[in-house]
């Protein structure tokens, strides 16, 4: 066991963990933070992604302890006071969704993406987007949804 | 999927890192992006005894232009080689190259120099290396020695890095005026290794004949192919139609493709040859200085 110290949404949590377990399964099971989750198991489908130090990365693919002294954003961190995130709204009037699976994931990568990238065009989103899959909503409302993310947050709203 | 139980060890310098390779021998393993060793522990295809994480050793993630030489460090992420606007316009090849490798997540986290050190013949840095005649520099408890990249992959999925050494850098040196270069790929979806890639560097003289070239093939053989009778063949010449198509025939023979899930042996080989005569032609465009 290796204990490790891992600030997620804001708040420091200590724990012991083997170093064989995953970051999906730590967030999951050991912080009780079911919005990330599970999908392919194998680096492919998206469903996982969380934001760490500001990247956007699989957490199917990354070991608990190598988010030690780092600082995790999952989906639950989004809302703030009760008042959803540009993104989350963009999902919600866009229609971003239908069955909601790939939703957390596609959510934190946008979080990273639109950091980096302000006014992104169409493409550039679908590009942001390769690495997370949705069966539901062929996309377009997904890239709708972070345009209205975008201008939100361009006027200020995050 | 759990991978197999393992000790873990979280060196902070580069000699803590080599002094636990020689101690713990060949049981275990070096994490940096992990984004090939995670998976493969995942489904029990490797299960290391004891995982050396590298990621908090300061200092290696650059990627910087010294001595007439572009510099990556080991633990440089191909998100950084995609975004540095240096190698957007210094080194289009390699932009191109990293553009293709499974997706943005992935690449966030992804190490270039873990793309060569892992050994894969399905990754495609070994193509665009060997293409720019890259050298890599492997540290050990001797010190630092530098290995040419077409002297890195002598087998499937074993490179020249000694058990106690760590691939700390690669060198590219800066192509001469009027060069260009570009990787094509073709995957079946984002994300999927390459059905087959080729990579071209080339310079040209001032009479616009080719002086120099470097070809790199994908995913083609049982480990990264430096298609040096292709190379051989393009110097000297000028790179009109019929000659591309010539190199491009050449490449194509120079290819050792295996049926697959991706395609028959025979499909590959002409992959190779189309994808060959493109990248040429492109290569060509950036050498006169197009995009």
């Amino acid at each position: 066991m290796t204990t490790i110290k891992v600030n997620v949404n804001g708040v420091e949590h200590s724990a012991d963990v083997e170093p064989r377990m995953l970051l999906v399964h730590f967030l999951r099971e050991t912080l009780r933070l079911t919005g990330t989750h599970i999908g392919c198991d194998t680096s492919h489908c998206g469903a996982c992604t969380v934001v760490m130090d500001g990247r956007a990365l699989k957490s199917c693919t990354a070991f608990a302890v190598q988010a030690d002294g780092r600082s995790i954003t999952t989906v639950e961190g989004l809302e703030q006071d009760g008042k959803l995130h540009p993104l989350q709204d963009g999902f919600f009037q866009e229609h971003g969704l239908q069955c909601g699976y790939c939703t957390p994931g596609m959510l934190m990568t946008g979080l990273a993406f639109l950091n980096e990238n302000k006014n992104p065009t169409d493409d550039e989103i679908r590009h942001a987007i390769s690495g997370n899959l949705c069966r539901c909503t062929g996309y377009v409302n997904i890239v709708k949804a972070y345009q209205h993310a975008a201008q939100k947050m361009r006027e200020g709203g995050a | 999927m759990i991978p197999r139980s393992f000790e873990y060890f979280s060196p902070q310098t580069l000699d803590e890192a080599v002094a636990l390779l020689q101690k713990l021998g060949p049981d275990a393993k070096l994490l940096s992006g992990g984004q090939s060793l995670i998976p493969m522990m995942k489904l029990r295809l490797v299960a290391p005894e004891y995982i050396i994480d590298i990621n908090r050793i300061s200092g290696l993630d650059y990627i910087s232009e010294s001595d007439g030489h572009l510099k990556i460090g080991a633990l440089a992420r191909e998100h950084q080689l995609e975004s540095s606007e240096s190698v957007q316009t210094k080194f289009p090849i390699l932009a191109d190259t990293a553009k293709v490798i499974a997706d943005p997540l992935v690449r966030s986290q992804a190490t270039v120099c873990g793309n060569l050190a892992h050994g894969d013949p399905a990754n495609d840095h070994p193509a665009t290396m060997l293409a720019l005649g890259a050298t890599v520099v492997a540290t050990g408890p001797k010190g630092k020695r530098e290995i040419a990249v077409a002297d890195f992959f002598p087998s499937l999925f074993t490179t020249a890095l000694e058990p106690e050494e760590i691939l700390t850098e690669i060198r590219i040196p800066f192509p001469p005026p009027k060069s260009g270069g570009a990787y094509l790929k073709l995957e079946r979806k984002v994300g999927d290794f390459a059905t087959a890639g080729v990579a071209v560097q080339i310079t040209l003289d001032d009479s616009g004949a080719c002086k120099a070239a470097g070809v790199g093939l994908t995913n083609v053989g049982m480990t990264p192919i430096k298609a040096k009778q292709t190379e051989a063949f393009l110097v000297g010449k000028r790179l009109d139609e019929a000659t591309i198509q010539q190199a491009a025939e050449m490449a194509a023979s120079e290819s050792e493709p295996m049926d697959d899930i991706r395609g028959s042996a025979e499909y590959k080989r002409d992959l190779v040859r189309v994808l060959t005569a493109r990248a040429l032609t492109r290569a060509l465009d950036r050498a006169k200085g197009g995009a």
